[in-house]
């Protein structure tokens, strides 16, 4: 069962200099939220923000992270 | 049905329906806090919108996922576009983008509802894949 800080390594690892932060929501390992500030969502429409998000774990999710809430945001605000 | 079937009817109800909302359970009765709050953000904007239970058979949600990329639900798409999820949905709602993409006008300080009761019935299918 993944653990919201494997997520946040995994998040993290993917969007170099990004702060992220991942709650379980239920405590049951299955309801994630993610909070990600980076860069590289600058310019983007958020349906592209969140797909990078979903891309870190694939097929993960809808299978063992049952479901991970996304929020994302560039350093400046955007 | 087929695989090929139930992908052609999800194409075909994406492209009939301007406002196309892939969700767990109907708008009535959501079977998900997610698909709750989306179905409640339509209805709190009062647009008009199709809604697809995919929980009947699991190769909607296949079939889906695999056409649009997304891998979860709900699902929004607006003039056969793919919008976003709950998290997408909510925050256009907020900022008053959702409004402005359907169309609609929206009262001042939206806060998204969860998953509030229906206000008029939605548009078009009911599940026919049933």
């Amino acid at each position: 069962m993944p653990s919201a800080d494997d997520l946040q390594n995994r998040i993290a690892e993917a969007f170099p200099g990004a702060q992220v932060e991942v709650q379980d929501l239920t405590g049951g390992g299955d309801h994630f939220r993610a909070e990600v500030v980076s860069d590289r969502f600058a310019g983007l429409p958020l349906i592209e923000q969140h797909r990078l998000v979903y891309d870190v774990f694939g097929e993960e999710i809808g299978g063992p992270i049952h479901a991970l809430s996304i929020k994302t945001s560039t350093p400046s605000g955007g | 049905m087929t695989n090929t079937e139930i992908r052609e009817f999800i194409e075909n109800a994406i492209q009939e329906n301007p406002v196309m909302l892939f969700m767990k359970g109907t708008p009535h009765q959501p079977a998900c806090g997610f698909s709750a709050r989306t179905a409640g953000c339509l209805n709190e904007l009062g647009v008009k919108y199709a809604a697809l239970d995919i929980l009947p058979d699991p190769r909607i949600r296949e079939e889906l996922s695999g056409l649009s990329g997304w891998p979860t639900i709900p699902q929004l798409f607006v003039d056969g576009e793919l919008v976003g999820g709950c998290d997408i949905v909510t925050e256009l709602f907020e900022s008053g983008e959702l409004a402005e993409k359907l169309g609609v006008e929206q009262a001042e300080s939206p806060s998204a509802p969860e998953g509030a009761p229906v206000q008029r019935a939605p548009l078009g299918i009911d599940n026919r894949l049933e």
